[in-house]
């Protein structure tokens, strides 16, 4: 029989696997932004699993809303990402210093 | 080991394995067909939780629109790999240890032990179906009109 137990522990598993993955790849662009897109995943896991064994209907309401969110932002994500590209010629993100940040 | 465990054990080791797969591949592209693979398994999980909306909606929006842009941009970007990859051992070290801290600190909070169903609050209408449920009071109302007071 499955437990709320099981789901929780997937959705920490993949949050820790893409903090690992957003440390690792600090050089590609593209890859944090799967990264981020994979945290957004187990997040939503967390609200589903609640929502299923918690009877709520709410949890389900949420994820829909952080679907809608992640898919917008990864595309303005994606834009910026190819201006910067065509730009300075590199999506490493040391090279991304404009703003002396 | 019901057919249930099963379908789920099945999904999330496609899911951590396809995860695993995304943040260490060489290649860009490899990594967004990994990551296509990841939403399919989470979306699998998703049915098994009863939310088939939600997981058809993953698959559409996600698998079919996010996931090919991200593709169309990997493919466009004439990105040096080599480059791209110099601090990969560098940064290793820290991302595992960052990773271990995080997993332990997760399973401190969100343990069996803190968060079984026994912890969590029960909604007062049990059933999904209940809650969107709509009366019949709030379906129709009869309004009394002023002028229709005399008749």
């Amino acid at each position: 029989m499955l437990s709320l137990s099981h789901y929780l522990i997937i959705g920490a598993a993949l949050f820790c696997l893409s903090v690992a993955g957003i440390f690792i790849n600090r050089k590609n662009v593209i890859v944090l932004l799967m990264c981020i897109e994979l945290m957004l995943l187990a997040v939503n896991m967390n609200f589903i699993a609640f929502s299923h064994f918690n009877q709520d209907i709410a949890g389900q309401v949420f994820v829909f809303f952080i679907l809608t969110v992640a898919a917008a932002e990864s595309a303005i994500g994606l834009a910026i990402l190819v201006m910067l590209f065509r730009n300075r010629n590199s999506i490493n993100v040391e090279d991304l210093d404009a703003l002396k940040g | 080991m019901s057919f249930e465990t099963l379908v789920f054990y099945v999904f999330s080791a496609m899911l951590i394995a396809s995860g695993v797969l995304v943040i260490t591949l060489r290649n860009p592209v490899h990594a967004v067909l990994s990551l296509v693979l990841a939403f399919f398994a989470s979306a699998g999980l998703w049915m098994l939780l009863e939310a088939e909306f939600l997981a058809i909606a993953l698959v559409l929006v996600y698998v079919g629109a996010v996931m090919v842009l991200f593709l169309f941009v990997v493919m466009m970007l004439d990105i040096n790999i080599a480059v791209v990859r110099e601090g990969f051992a560098r940064y290793l070290p820290v991302a595992a240890m960052f990773a271990v801290l995080m997993g332990v600190s997760l399973l401190l909070v969100v343990g069996p032990a803190h968060f079984g169903l026994a912890h969590t609050r029960q909604t007062k209408a049990p059933k999904p179906e209940l809650q969107v449920r709509v009366r019949r009071e709030d379906r129709i109302r009869l309004v009394k009109m002023d002028a229709e007071k005399g008749t």
